[in-house]
């Protein structure tokens, strides 16, 4: 690779290679408080689809480790979401000291809430809008249960912000840094944006879980307590690594909702679903 | 590997790999027979010691039909 950078993101290291400049530019500005790790664990390369399409009508295959056979190439330009789509391949299909789970994380009080849901519940945004809060961001994308303690371990890549959320969060969150904006990608608007210093700081500090939450965006606001089997059926869904994981990620799964209680949570804006988590928090 | 949750059991099957959600009495004749080779009539036995059944010997051997499509129990 012409270009390369290797950053840490809590317990993963990843060396990111790439045919452009820019991409690595961009990634290094924005990924430039992380650590450097001792070894990667996992590469990520954006590769022209072929030569010429390093110039013309640039266009970029994601590889690595671990590869889907018929992902699509993407733009250049969206060459951050490229890379960000990368690391959560490489971890998906890769990780195997975590029982990954897809849900965002946050912490408060030494204790994590996590929040489980498909692309569009709100997962990234409630994140940020619960850090705006003071709450500690831990990751947007996976919750890292590890199997022998039951710690969730931090993993705060780049928050990846969708169509309303971008505007949400810029409103909350004034001094935030953002990554450029990404017009039309197959998930819509993409804005990434740059966890703040605690965040990065902890990224070695995992915590026990507390509250697990399935969101909901979109609808009228609604409580309601999942129950475990429901709560298991939908981990099992949420995780990419259940399956592989075995025996470890069964006894993983089960002592995490024996542990937690669960909520199914609907809400119309973000106000909301903050007033609704407070309310569920339970206090130290 | 078994977890209760609420009115499900969730077994985890070794050989296989497979999770497996069990509702009652699946798991209770799961538990019955443990390791062994049993009879259904011998199995129905086990389980009249510990439940109140009132079932048919045939109700049992039609869930057993189900366990063993399911992979969890084998025909000798």
């Amino acid at each position: 690779m012409r270009h390369a950078l290797s950053l840490r993101i809590g317990p993963f290291g990843f060396r990111i290679g790439s045919d452009w400049r820019a991409p690595i530019e961009t990634l290094a500005d924005l990924y430039a408080d992380y650590p450097r790790p001792e070894l990667p664990d996992y590469t990520v390369r954006l590769e022209a689809l072929r030569p010429w399409r390093r110039w013309i009508r640039p266009a970029m295959a994601v590889s690595g480790d671990y590869m889907l056979p018929d992902a699509a190439p993407l733009p250049l330009a969206q060459a951050l979401l490229a890379a960000e789509m990368g690391m959560n391949l490489q971890l998906a299909l890769g990780a195997r000291r975590f029982l990954l789970l897809h849900a965002s994380a946050v912490e408060r009080d030494g204790r994590a809430l996590l929040m489980s849901g498909e692309s569009g519940a709100g997962k990234s945004t409630l994140a940020t809008l619960l850090a705006a809060r003071g709450w500690r961001f831990m990751g947007d994308e996976f919750a890292l249960i590890e199997p022998e303690t039951g710690l969730a371990w931090p993993l705060p890549r780049l928050i990846s912000l969708k169509n309303d959320g971008v505007s949400a969060a810029a409103r909350v969150w004034p001094g935030a840094r953002f990554g450029p904006l990404l017009h039309d990608t197959p998930k819509g608007t993409i804005r990434h944006l740059v966890p703040d210093a605690t965040a990065i700081a902890a990224m070695d500090e995992p915590v026990q879980p507390a509250v697990l939450l399935f969101p909901r965006f979109g609808a009228a606001a609604a409580v309601r307590a999942v129950p475990p089997g429901e709560a298991f059926v939908r981990l099992t869904q949420a995780s990419t690594n259940y399956v592989a994981l075995g025996e470890a990620g069964f006894a993983a799964l089960t002592a995490l909702i024996r542990g937690v209680p669960a909520y199914a949570v609907d809400y119309p804006d973000g106000e909301t679903a903050i007033a609704q988590v407070e309310a569920l928090w339970p206090e130290p | 590997m078994s977890e209760p949750l609420d009115a499900f059991t969730a077994v985890f099957h070794r050989p296989s790999g497979i999770t497996h959600l069990l509702v009652s009495p699946a798991h209770e004749i799961l538990a019955a027979m443990g390791e062994d080779a049993l009879t259904v009539a011998a199995l129905h036995a086990r389980l009249a010691a510990s439940f109140d059944l009132d079932a048919e010997p045939g109700a049992l051997a039609a869930r057993l039909d189900e366990l063993v499509e399911a992979g969890l129990v084998e025909i000798l």
